[in-house]
């Protein structure tokens, strides 16, 4: 595919330096998930216990297995909600936001720059502003409380930003492979589906893991508009883990474990359609 | 306001165009707008105009009342406040360094991500762990792993000889500042990373072939190619963590709840706490559109300063 | 509903029914639809005499009365009031007050759980409605602590029930005393804390014997009010204006600043909060400490303490006058006033605050009710030496200042507290500052 041939100094600088990224990455999250499996005893005792002495995997246990109405259920539901929030976010944003940053990637009309300002403006809102007014909202719309509540609020977050983020990718886009394309036959549309798209994957594949990740994370409206396990997202049920006057770190270490592993493994899954660098071939069309 | 500040216009499209076929494209963009104008502020809207509304007002409860209208009075009262500019510093700083370094690593980052890595898939894996991680999850780690009696961070540097006493990581403002913001970089550079690895991905390789068969090193390649290239990734990245980093609170609510002596204390979470916790809602509306004033001309700065030098593109 | 909704605000003298119509007169116009259509659409339950009626209780996550215990006693209530329905709704204490506030505009909660600080807020911008008529018509009312009942009232009115009852007590580790041959007794002031405090520092038995919950958050006003209390000092006097900034209000700060300066508490309490304090004193990091009752389990549990057995809790120091008040940390439950079944939850209120109810969940949480901590099977409940203790600390509590801008103005306290812990200012100069918040509210 390429006829770099990278030195042999700069292949083991790069596995060097990745070798030391992932320490800076693992360490802390390995001690999350060691304080997940540790006693409190272990984790405050001076000098540090590095390995547990008496690992546990109580609170997984609880997590997955608690029976009746307590915070464990209200994980559980929260996984599967938060799921089904940032899956559609994501879907939702996507769909029509690829075709709104067409729009602003290439074709011409007055205000483009405004526009787009205005899209990304309502995202600069503090959300603690927006709080009441949005809940009020909700309740006209019998919102409140349910999963598509969240959905239509996070998707009105993401959007903007897939608009930002693919009109810019779409830019870098070469225009003479769109126009190849049309001068085959191809309606715009065709163009963007046909051309665009696949070869914008790797920027489209970032762009949906971060909106799916905006929504994962949300959690002052999540807070505020949900209240049982119809809606409860993850962020909302690991912050009840905690009581008002004690933090149950173990516990909030296993859930925010656990919350880490849907989006890694989807990243794990689609890290392979990131591949490497429009290959000249496609440029010279 | 033409189009050239967000798109370059395309060298090698035509540039100029019969005045018909312009409207012909702005209806056509128009219609390819709506579903998003539709998602974006179907629900939103209401929400920005009522707080726009409501900072005219005295407004000093959620509840409807009876309240006076005062014109521009909140915006002047916080113009006039000392402790509202504070907080803006302390964020300025934190958005600042938070998002440089964010940026800087990240570039690094991007181009690791992109190296002939064994077990690239893994590493690709790794990296996405602190992305992935809840914020609250995150500030509460954080929070642990410095805190100066039986963090981690303390127990490793005394068992390394770095230190020989335990540190109050959180305990000092302005050290604390820099604590949080550095636990937001560990959190969002991967963000930065994986979106300039996209961006790096729109490089054709045969520039660098063409490079490498001219002698250039990995450096001058580096600087001569990708950087260039990778700018309108940069400016993405760079308007996303400034609007993300300016509203700074949850991590901030966590680690130190704006303390010790208020030198963590985000411009947002002043908002918060004064009114929203007050209930000084005409107040607050106020601050938030500040918020927004402020986020959006540092994005029109980066977008002027960054599209500027871009006009030689590929 | 919509109609009843508004006859209902109506119904309070001060609130005013125009604003209520131009706010929803907006609402409608930026929304394009009838909103008084979707509202009427949107309310609980029917409003009728005798039908069924649901009333819905905003309660707290993991504190006090567990999600089982709250249960247990609604399940009860409605089998006794088979009219009234409840739907209870559990978040976590942060999320509370916010979530409060909210949903006040649509009236979404008839019951919520109220902390301490916030009457003043709440009735000072009608969340919560004024309920004097039906506390004052409850009998047996002397039998409640005084400090409890004062909890939910603001300028002479009630705003709620107190149900949750708690205060910070000295916890000391038995086994440090002994070792520095210190006798319990002596801690009954806040000098032989500090005298106590610096024998275990000279004899090494504890680098820092004393540890608190210092961080800026409202934990720090929590150990400064008991200070203030000791101290003879008041937050506010009887005019409202802040009185912090003389007397007791600076000696309880200097007295904190000092214990910092000598070493004899630790730096770490300056970002601390209680949890922080529960794991250092857990951990056999330090000798005195004040908590609330949550600690005493906590401290006693092997599984995350090192020196369970060792526990002592005593009624706080005393200062120089002689006195000697907890802090006050109770909740109350109020009824919003956006409720439709103002009635209904009362009854529920009622029901909840109840002496028997209370008496039979005692393990959770303690009775606000006196007679209680005489009865063999709460006391047994509630652990023996904890009741014991609470009988005479909860006779004897400070509350923290009423005023409806409290959120802000305790945090202006915090930082000035903090910046006198951190030796940026004088206690003096920097109660000063924290005053101006105070002020600027009434």
């Amino acid at each position: 595919m390429s006829a770099l041939t990278p030195s042999r100094r700069y292949r083991v600088f790069v596995h060097l330096m990745a070798v030391v990224v992932s320490v800076l990455i693992l360490a802390p999250f390995g001690w999350l998930v060691i304080a997940s499996i540790a006693n409190d005893n272990d984790l405050l005792s001076k000098p540090l216990h590095w390995i547990p002495q008496h690992p546990t995997f109580d609170r997984y246990l609880q997590i997955f297995t608690a029976q009746g109405d307590n915070v464990f259920a209200g994980f559980r539901a929260g996984l599967l909600n938060s799921v089904i929030v940032a899956s559609v976010t994501v879907l939702v944003s996507t769909v029509v936001g690829v075709f709104g940053a067409y729009a602003f990637a290439r074709l011409r009309f007055r205000g483009r720059r405004a526009v787009l300002l205005f899209f990304l403006s309502t995202y600069m809102v503090p959300p603690i502003a927006l709080v009441i007014p949005m809940y009020l909202v909700m309740v006209q719309l019998h919102l409140l409380d349910t999963t598509l509540g969240l959905i239509v609020v996070y998707s009105s977050f993401a959007t903007p930003f897939v608009l930002w983020i693919m009109g810019n990718y779409f830019q870098t886009i070469p225009v003479e492979l769109e126009e190849a394309a049309r001068i085959d036959g191809c309606s715009r549309l065709g163009a963007l589906f046909r051309v665009i798209l696949p070869l914008a994957r790797p920027g489209l594949l970032a762009m949906m893991l971060f909106a799916f990740l905006i929504a994962w994370d949300e959690f002052l409206y999540a807070l505020i508009f949900t209240s049982t396990a119809a809606s409860k997202t993850i962020p909302v049920a690991i912050s009840e883990f905690t009581g008002r006057y004690t933090t149950n770190f173990g516990l909030q270490a296993a859930g925010g474990v656990l919350a880490a592993l849907p989006p890694v493994i989807l990243a794990a899954i689609f890290q392979r359609q990131i591949v490497g660098g429009l290959s000249g071939g496609a440029v010279k069309g | 306001m033409s189009g050239a500040v967000v798109a370059p216009a395309p060298l090698t499209g035509p540039q100029k165009r019969p005045w018909r076929v312009r409207t012909r494209e702005a209806r056509f963009a128009t219609m390819l707008l709506i579903p998003s104008v539709v998602v974006v502020f179907g629900i939103v809207l209401y929400p920005i105009l009522r707080t726009l509304y409501t900072s005219f007002f005295d407004v000093e409860s959620a509840l409807p009342g009876d309240f006076p209208f005062v014109g521009l009075e909140n915006y002047g009262k916080i113009i006039g406040d000392g402790a509202v500019w504070s907080a803006v510093g302390r964020t300025a700083y934190f958005t600042f360094f938070s998002t440089a370094l964010e940026i800087g690593l990240g570039i690094g980052l991007a181009v690791l991500l992109n190296a002939p890595l064994r077990l690239r898939w893994l590493f690709r894996a790794i990296v996405v762990l602190p992305w992935a991680l809840p914020t609250i999850v995150n500030a509460q780690m954080w929070r642990f792993i410095l805190n100066s009696e039986y963090g981690a961070l303390n127990a490793l540097l005394t068992q390394l000889h770095i230190i020989d006493t335990y540190q109050s990581w959180l305990g000092s403002p302005f050290l604390a500042l820099n604590m949080v913001a550095l636990a937001d970089v560990w959190k969002n550079t991967p963000l930065v990373a994986f979106f300039l690895l996209a961006g790096l991905q729109t490089i054709p390789s045969d520039l660098h072939e063409a490079a490498v068969v001219d002698g250039a090193s990995v450096w001058q390649r580096f600087w001569r190619i990708t950087m260039p290239l990778l700018k309108s990734s940069i400016l993405v990245v760079l308007v996303l963590r400034t609007i993300e980093a300016f509203k700074v609170f949850d991590i901030i609510y966590v680690m130190t709840r704006g303390g010790p002596a208020n030198g963590t204390q985000s411009i947002a979470y002043f908002t918060y706490v004064r009114a929203f916790s007050d209930q000084n809602f005409g107040y607050g509306s106020a601050l938030s559109y500040l918020i927004v004033i402020v986020i959006l001309v540092l994005a029109v700065f980066y977008i002027r300063a960054l599209r500027s030098t871009t006009a030689n593109e590929i | 509903m919509a109609a009843a909704r508004r006859d209902g605000m109506a119904m309070r003298p001060d609130h005013n029914h125009n604003l209520t119509m131009s706010r929803r007169g907006f609402l409608t116009a930026a929304m394009g639809v009838g909103a008084g259509a979707a509202l009427a659409a949107c309310g609980s339950g029917s409003g009728g005499s005798g039908a069924k009626v649901t009333i819905r209780a905003l309660h707290q996550q993991q504190a006090g009365y567990s999600a089982s215990d709250i249960q247990g006693m609604t399940a009860a209530f409605m089998k006794a009031n088979p009219n009234i329905k409840v739907e209870n709704t559990l978040v976590a204490y942060d999320a509370l007050h916010d979530k409060i506030v909210a949903a006040a505009p649509a009236g979404t909660y008839d019951v919520v759980l109220m902390d301490c600080i916030w009457p003043a807020e709440f009735a000072k911008k009608h969340i919560v409605a004024d309920i004097s008529a039906k506390v004052k018509g409850l009998s047996g009312l002397d039998g409640i602590f005084p400090g409890a009942i004062e909890t939910a009232q603001y300028q002479g009115k009630y705003y709620g029930m107190p149900w949750l009852l708690d205060t910070k007590y000295l916890f000391y580790n038995t086994e440090m005393l002994q070792k520095a041959g210190i006798k319990p007794d002596q801690l009954a002031t806040w000098d032989g804390v500090k005298a106590a405090a610096q024998t275990l520092k000279a004899k090494n038995i504890v680098q820092y014997p004393i540890t608190g919950s210092w961080q800026q958050a409202e934990a720090v006003i929590c150990d400064y009010a008991a200070l203030v209390g000791a101290f003879g000092g008041r937050f506010l006097d009887d005019a409202g204006k802040p009185a912090f900034t003389s007397g007791g209000g600076v000696q309880a700060l200097q007295f904190m600043v000092d214990l910092v300066k000598s070493g004899l508490a630790n730096p770490a309490a300056r970002t601390s909060v209680e949890d922080d304090v529960v794991k250092t004193f857990s951990q056999g990091n330090a000798a005195m400490a004040l908590n609330w009752t949550f600690m005493y389990g906590l401290a006693n549990d092997p599984k995350q303490s090192k020196i369970a057995g060792k526990v002592g809790m005593a009624h706080t120091p005393a200062g120089p006058g002689g006195k000697a008040p907890g802090v006050n940390g109770a909740s109350a439950l109020a009824i919003t006033s956006g409720s439709q079944h103002q009635d209904a939850a009362w009854e529920y209120v009622k029901y909840l605050t109840s002496k028997a109810v209370q008496d039979k969940f005692a393990t959770s949480s303690l009775p606000i009710w006196k007679a209680s901590y005489d009865d063999p099977a709460v006391q047994k409940a509630g652990t023996p030496a904890v009741v014991a203790v609470a009988k005479t600390q909860l006779q004897d509590m400070i509350l923290r200042p009423q005023v409806a801008n409290y959120n802000s103005a305790s945090q202006q306290l915090q930082v000035s507290i903090q910046k006198a812990l951190l030796g940026q200012e004088t206690p003096q100069a920097a109660l000063a500052e924290a005053a101006n918040a105070f002020t600027a509210s009434s």
